[in-house]
C-alpha cells in the first residue's frame, strides 16, 4: 500500500532536524555528566567523579528510594484499576454512568497538574490522613491509571473474544475465564501499562510536591530544589541515570506493544 | 468489536465498580472540595472547612451552609490585575506555543509518515521516548545550554553571530524554547497517526491532474489530517495553560503563569481559598477544550 510513497529531501530534512532538536539537549546533559570540571561550562576531560559523588550523597539516595517506593505502589494500583477500567469501557457495553466514567478516566491525562495536585491535597487534609509516601502514591495512581487504561483498551479493542466466550459457554465463571484465557494474552499490554505508570510517577514533580510532607522528599522534588539554585554536576549525573532507566523501560514497553501493532497491520492487510 | 457479553451481575459490578469508586473518591470528591473551599472565607478555611455542611440539621442546615458561602474570593480574583494578567499570560503563551508547535510538528510528522515503512517504528519510538522521559530533567538540560556561560552563547560567539554573551535564561524566549521542546512529541504523535492513515491515491490523483506537490499538501493532505491537528493542538494547549515547571525554571521572576500564581498562594501565602478559586477559574477556562479533547479521544479509540 505504501510502496509508492516517495520521501522528498524536505521530508528527510524535517525529520532529521526534529530528532536533532529532541536529542541534542539530552546528549549534552549526558556528556557533561562525565565532565571532570567543577565548572559546568568548562570541559575538564572525562571522569566518573560525579557518579562517585552521588553514591555519597545520602539526600539524593534517600529521595531516590522514596521515589521508587511511591512509583511501585502507585504503578501496581494504577495497573489493576486501569485494566479494570479498560475492561469496563470495552466489555461492559453501555452501562449506567458510562459517560461520566470515561470522562473521569481520561481527564487526569490532560488536566493541568497544579489543579489535580491542589484538589488531592485538599482531600487528604479533609479526611485527615498524614501526608507522606502513601498520599503521593494515591495521587499518582489517580494520575497514571488513565494511561494504563488507554494502553490496555487499545489492545482489548482488537481482541478476539470468542475464546473467552467459549470458556464461559462451557460453564467457566467469568472471572476464571478472564484469568485463564484473556489475561495471559493481554499481559504484555498490561505490563507496558505498568512500566509507563511507573516512569510517570518517578518523573512527577508538581503533584508530588502538593501531596507530600517534609519527611517524604521524592527524587524530582530533590532535583528541583537543587536546580533552582543553578546547574550542578551531580544533578547532571543523577539525571543521566534517570534518563537511562526511563529509556530502557520505555523501549521495553514499546517492544511489548509493538507485536500487536504488527499483528493488527497484518490483519488489516489480509482484509483488503 | 464484540457486543456486551452476558456476564453475571457480580462480575459486572466488580469490573465497573472498583475503578468507578476510585475515581469518585480520588477525583470527583477532591474537585467538589476545591469548589467548596473556593467559596469560603480565608480565616475559616482550616479543616473542617467551615461552614460545615451538617445534613442532620435538615433544611435549616442547608440554609446555614449556603448562606455562609461567599463569592469573595472570585471577586478578589477579578478585581486584581495580578491574577488577571497571570491568566492572560498563560493563555497567550499556550496559544502562541501551540501555533509554533503546529508549524514545527507538521513537517516532522509528515516526514515520518512518508519515510520508508521499515524505518517508521524506529522513528516512532524515537519520538515517544522523550514523551515519557523525565520532563523535569529535559527542562533542566536547557538550563545547561541557555545559561550565560552556557553552550548556546559559546556556539554563537564562536560563529561570530554575537559579540557579547546574550541573556537567554529568565526570558520569555527561554519559556517558549522550553515549552516547544517539552511538548513537541505531544504534537507530533497525533499528527503522525493522521498522516499515516492517509490514502496516497488521492495525492497521486492530484499529481496526475497537474497539481503541484505543495498545493496538494495544502488542499488534500492537511484537511484530511484535521483530526490530528485538533488532537495535537488540544493536547498541547490545555497542559501548557496550566504549566508550572517550565516558566518557574526558565522564565524570569517579573511575570507569572497562573500555575505559578496558584502555587504561590498555596505554598507561600497559605491562602487555600484563593488558590482553590484560581484553580476553579483555570478549570472553567479549560473546560471547553478539555471536553472537546475527550470527545475526540473517545471517537478515536472507538473507531479503531
Amino acid at each position: 500500500m505504501n510502496m509508492q510513497r516517495r520521501t522528498s529531501p524536505f521530508n528527510i530534512v524535517s525529520v532529521v532536524l526534529g530528532l536533532v532538536f529532541l536529542y541534542v539537549p539530552i546528549a549534552i546533559l549526558v556528556i557533561y555528566s562525565f565532565n571532570d570540571s567543577r565548572m559546568v561550562a568548562v570541559w575538564g576531560g572525562w571522569s566518573l567523579r560525579w557518579y562517585r559523588a552521588l553514591l555519597e550523597d545520602s539526600a539524593i539516595l534517600q529521595a531516590a528510594w522514596v521515589s521508587i517506593r511511591v512509583a511501585f505502589m502507585s504503578a501496581c494500583l494504577a495497573t489493576v484499576l486501569g485494566t479494570l477500567a479498560a475492561l469496563a469501557l470495552v466489555r461492559m457495553g453501555r452501562f449506567r454512568g458510562r459517560l461520566p466514567f470515561s470522562a473521569m478516566v481520561y481527564a487526569p491525562m490532560v488536566m493541568p497538574e497544579v489543579i489535580i495536585g491542589l484538589a488531592l491535597l485538599l482531600l487528604f487534609v479533609a479526611i485527615d490522613i498524614e501526608r507522606g509516601i502513601v498520599t503521593i502514591a494515591l495521587a499518582h495512581t489517580t494520575l497514571t491509571m488513565g494511561f494504563v487504561t488507554v494502553i490496555v483498551q487499545s489492545r482489548l479493542l482488537t481482541f478476539d473474544w470468542s475464546l473467552e466466550e467459549a470458556a464461559m459457554d462451557l460453564g467457566c465463571p467469568p472471572f476464571r475465564a478472564f484469568m485463564t484465557v484473556t489475561f495471559p494474552l493481554i499481559l504484555p499490554a498490561i505490563l507496558a501499562g505498568f512500566m509507563l505508570a511507573f516512569t510517570l510517577s518517578l518523573d512527577d514533580f508538581v503533584i508530588a510536591s502538593f501531596t507530600t510532607a517534609p519527611g517524604a522528599t521524592t527524587l524530582p522534588i530533590r532535583i528541583y530544589s537543587e536546580v533552582r539554585l543553578g546547574v550542578k554536576p551531580e544533578i547532571n549525573a543523577v539525571s543521566t541515570l534517570m534518563l537511562a532507566f526511563v529509556a530502557v523501560v520505555v523501549v521495553a514497553a514499546s517492544l511489548l506493544t509493538k507485536r500487536y501493532a504488527a499483528a493488527e497491520k497484518g490483519e488489516a492487510r489480509g482484509a483488503l | 468489536m464484540a457486543g456486551p457479553a452476558k456476564f453475571d451481575r457480580w462480575y459486572r459490578r466488580t469490573v465497573v465498580g472498583i475503578p468507578y469508586a476510585w475515581l469518585i473518591v480520588f477525583l470527583l470528591v477532591p474537585f467538589l472540595i476545591v469548589l467548596r473551599i473556593s467559596l469560603s472565607q480565608t480565616e475559616l478555611a482550616q479543616p473542617p472547612y467551615s461552614p460545615v455542611f451538617d445534613p442532620s440539621a435538615g433544611w435549616q442546615g442547608i440554609k446555614d451552609f449556603v448562606g455562609a458561602l461567599s463569592l469573595a474570593n472570585f471577586k478578589l480574583l477579578f478585581g486584581d490585575w495580578l491574577y488577571l494578567s497571570s491568566y492572560l499570560r498563560s493563555v497567550t503563551f499556550a496559544a502562541v506555543s501551540t501555533l509554533i508547535l503546529l508549524a514545527i510538528g507538521i513537517p516532522i510528522a509528515y516526514g515520518m509518515a512518508r519515510s520508508p515503512q521499515r524505518l517508521q517504528p524506529i522513528l516512532l519510538i524515537a519520538v515517544i521516548l522523550p514523551f515519557w522521559t523525565a520532563f523535569l530533567i529535559r527542562i533542566y538540560a536547557w538550563i545547561n545550554i541557555l545559561q550565560r556561560d552556557g553552550l548556546l552563547n559559546d556556539a554563537l560567539l564562536a560563529l561570530g553571530l554575537i559579540s557579547a554573551p546574550v541573556t537567554w535564561l529568565a526570558t520569555d524566549t527561554a519559556i517558549f524554547i522550553g515549552i516547544v521542546y517539552s511538548y513537541l512529541p505531544f504534537m507530533v504523535l497525533p499528527l503522525y497517526a493522521s498522516f499515516d492513515r492517509m490514502d496516497d491515491t488521492l495525492l497521486e490523483a492530484a499529481a496526475d491532474l497537474g497539481c503541484p506537490r505543495w498545493k496538494a499538501f495544502w488542499l488534500v493532505t492537511l484537511p484530511l489530517a484535521l483530526p490530528g491537528v485538533i488532537a495535537g493542538s488540544l493536547l498541547c494547549f490545555i497542559p501548557i495553560a496550566g504549566e508550572f515547571v517550565i516558566p518557574d525554571l526558565l522564565g524570569g521572576s517579573n511575570a507569572q503563569f497562573i500555575g505559578q500564581t496558584l502555587w504561590t498562594e498555596f505554598a507561600f501565602n497559605r491562602d487555600w481559598p484563593v488558590a482553590s478559586a484560581l484553580a476553579m477559574v483555570l478549570l472553567a477556562i479549560l473546560l471547553v477544550p478539555i471536553v472537546f479533547y475527550q470527545a475526540v479521544q473517545m471517537r478515536a479509540l472507538e473507531r479503531r
